[in-house]
């Protein structure tokens, strides 16, 4: 265990003793502002709006996947493929150090950045509450569930990330890779916005495993259990095959 | 098994996909030796190091560090071993004393002790003055220390380095030897290194790899006696030729000779003795009795290079085993 938190606080150093961190940072910070504002201009023209939460307007505005989709390959293609592109995998791989808790620790060390860009956004409601003063703009509850959202499916795209990051010794193939899975992912999610004929057991797998839907859901407030599962065992999935990338250096 | 091998190595091998990287290895260190690794490059000397620290897998044989299988056991190994790769990889973003700190908990030592352990291997590897600067703006003899500093630091059994002084400028290469000197003392140290110089500067024995395979493994010393075969011995001496000539055909104990004109009025003679005598008395006798000037009279040591060169030769390969 406390390997593991040095190991996490080394990743978190690793980013912001670098430029890469801060960069990331202002760069969601300013998608998240662009959609602040739309947000503001879509309230302005429409006062009915004021009845939709505030979580789910800024869901809809296109930002909310930009960031994600963006930020994830950025934050992620270092976790392995720099420190073995640099030879530190080396030396950090003949310390007795568990092959797990390197793995989980680069992955939550990507995760924490994730989260840390996200944290704004609660700035922006906060202003927009504090102004109106609309109660059903921003209720705990909605809040809590659009960044229950925000965080399950970070874990999804992190350890999609660290997967790919594990596979090559270059970032750039690392960042490409993992932007290519994130992608067909949320395109494989579109398709579940065509209305089907008839809900046949193709338009069932395409509605359970669509991410826009479970982040509408997640935005206006409702929790269902499915994709909650769907994202752990997912994350937990892609960290096995991280691992299994890690052990196989020592395979016969 | 005797308890004082820190290393057993018995007919490791390692094969990529088409080539075999070594072959069939087996050697053993003692604790307390410096043992030097030299082999040009490709020989396999940095996959045996990676080996012995549980980087790697070996395809077959077994490898033991402190009674340890390096496979089954890896955790015990990489408790007991101080391991520097080649090139010496470091964080660059990381200050000195940080590093050093975030070493040796990795390694499994408390808040505490890896504060004091920090400071203790940044006093004896010199790196008290820079111990705030960030890694990556340090000179490169710096960083050689940096890394030894962190193979010391968990105060490990058996230190191994790939290539410690890799690209140092004489200076620097100077102190890293010297540091490497010292954990004589209280380390063993298994060094590889294709500067023939450096073993025979720093090491007790030597083990001399070439192409996946250990052609000679002995104390530096003993080496250089078996291929000093020869002893031949150079004398300068200012006297005609035929004269010279003459006075070495009549003495028995000289096999060949070779006489070639040197600066001035001196002749340079190239004496092999018989048997492995010194000739150096002899010739001196000689050139005392006949009232010859000498200006110079040597015995030629052959280096470690010699030593590698002449067993690294593809047809003394056999002959040299």
């Amino acid at each position: 265990m406390r390997v593991y938190l040095t190991l996490v606080r080394r990743e978190l150093g690793g980013f912001f003793a670098s430029l890469i961190g801060y960069v990331i940072v202002a760069w969601v910070l300013l998608l998240l502002g662009l959609s602040f504002t739309d947000m503001l201009a879509k309230l302005n023209d429409d006062p009915h709006g004021l009845l939709t939460p505030l979580t789910e307007l800024f869901y809809r505005t296109p930002y909310f996947w930009l960031i994600l989709l963006l930020t994830v390959p950025v934050i992620t293609m270092r976790s392995f493929a720099f420190e073995k592109w640099s030879g530190t995998y080396e030396t950090l791989m003949t310390t007795p150090v568990g092959d797990a808790q390197v793995v989980l620790a680069k992955f939550t060390g990507t995760l924490l950045l994730y989260l840390l860009t996200w944290l704004p956004l609660f700035g922006c409601i906060a202003v927009v509450r504090y102004f109106t003063r609309e109660p059903t703009l921003l209720d705990p509850w909605t809040t809590t569930s659009t960044f229950l959202g925000i965080f399950l499916i970070g874990c999804l795209y992190m350890s999609m990330g660290c997967f790919a990051s594990a596979l090559t010794r270059s970032q750039i193939l690392a960042a490409m890779n993992s932007f290519v899975i994130g992608l067909g992912l949320f395109v494989l999610s579109l398709r579940s916005l065509v209305p089907a004929p008839e809900a046949d057991w193709a338009a069932k797998v395409f509605s359970y495993i669509s991410l826009i839907e479970h982040m509408e859901d997640f935005a206006r407030g409702f929790v269902d259990t499915r994709p909650v599962v769907f994202y752990l065992s997912l994350t937990v999935f892609f960290l096995f095959l991280t691992l299994k990338v890690v052990e196989s250096r020592r395979w016969k | 098994m005797r308890n004082d091998w820190i290393i057993e190595v018995e007919n490791l091998t390692k094969r990529y996909a088409g080539t075999t990287a070594i072959d069939g290895l087996t050697f053993s260190v003692g604790r307390g030796e410096i043992v030097g690794f030299l082999g040009p490059n490709g020989a396999g000397k940095s996959t045996t190091m990676r080996i012995l620290a549980c980087f790697l897998p070996a395809t077959s044989g077994t490898a033991r560090v402190a009674g340890f299988d390096v496979f089954a056991q890896a955790d015990e190994v990489r408790r007991r071993i101080g391991y520097m790769p080649e090139n010496n990889p470091l964080h660059l973003d990381m200050r000195v004393r940080d590093y050093l700190k975030f070493r040796a908990r990795l390694k499994g030592l408390g808040i505490g002790s890896s504060r004091d352990r920090a400071e203790a291997v940044m006093q004896q590897c010199g790196l008290t003055e820079v111990s705030r600067r960030i890694i990556g703006h340090l000179s490169k003899g710096y960083r050689q220390r940096v890394g030894l500093a962190d193979a010391l630091v968990h105060d490990p059994e058996l230190i191994i380095l790939d290539e410690p002084t890799i690209g140092l400028d004489p200076h620097q290469l100077r102190a890293v030897r010297q540091l490497i000197k010292e954990m004589e003392h209280s380390h063993t140290v298994l060094l590889s290194t294709h500067v023939l110089s450096e073993v025979e500067m720093t090491c007790n024995r030597v083990l001399i790899m070439h192409q996946g395979k250990i052609l000679a493994a002995d104390t530096t010393r003993n080496l250089k006696n078996i291929l000093s075969d020869g002893g031949q011995v150079i004398a300068e001496i200012a006297a005609p030729v035929s004269e010279l000539r003459a006075c070495w055909e009549q003495m028995g104990e000289v096999e060949y000779f070779d006489v070639a004109p040197a600066e001035g009025e001196y002749h340079r003679c190239a004496l092999t003795p018989r048997a492995g005598l010194d000739l150096r008395p002899l010739v001196f006798e000689q050139v005392r009795a006949r009232g010859w000037a000498l200006r110079e009279l040597s015995r030629a040591q052959h280096s470690l290079e010699d030593i590698f060169v002449h067993i690294t030769r593809p047809d003394r390969e056999e002959e040299a085993r």
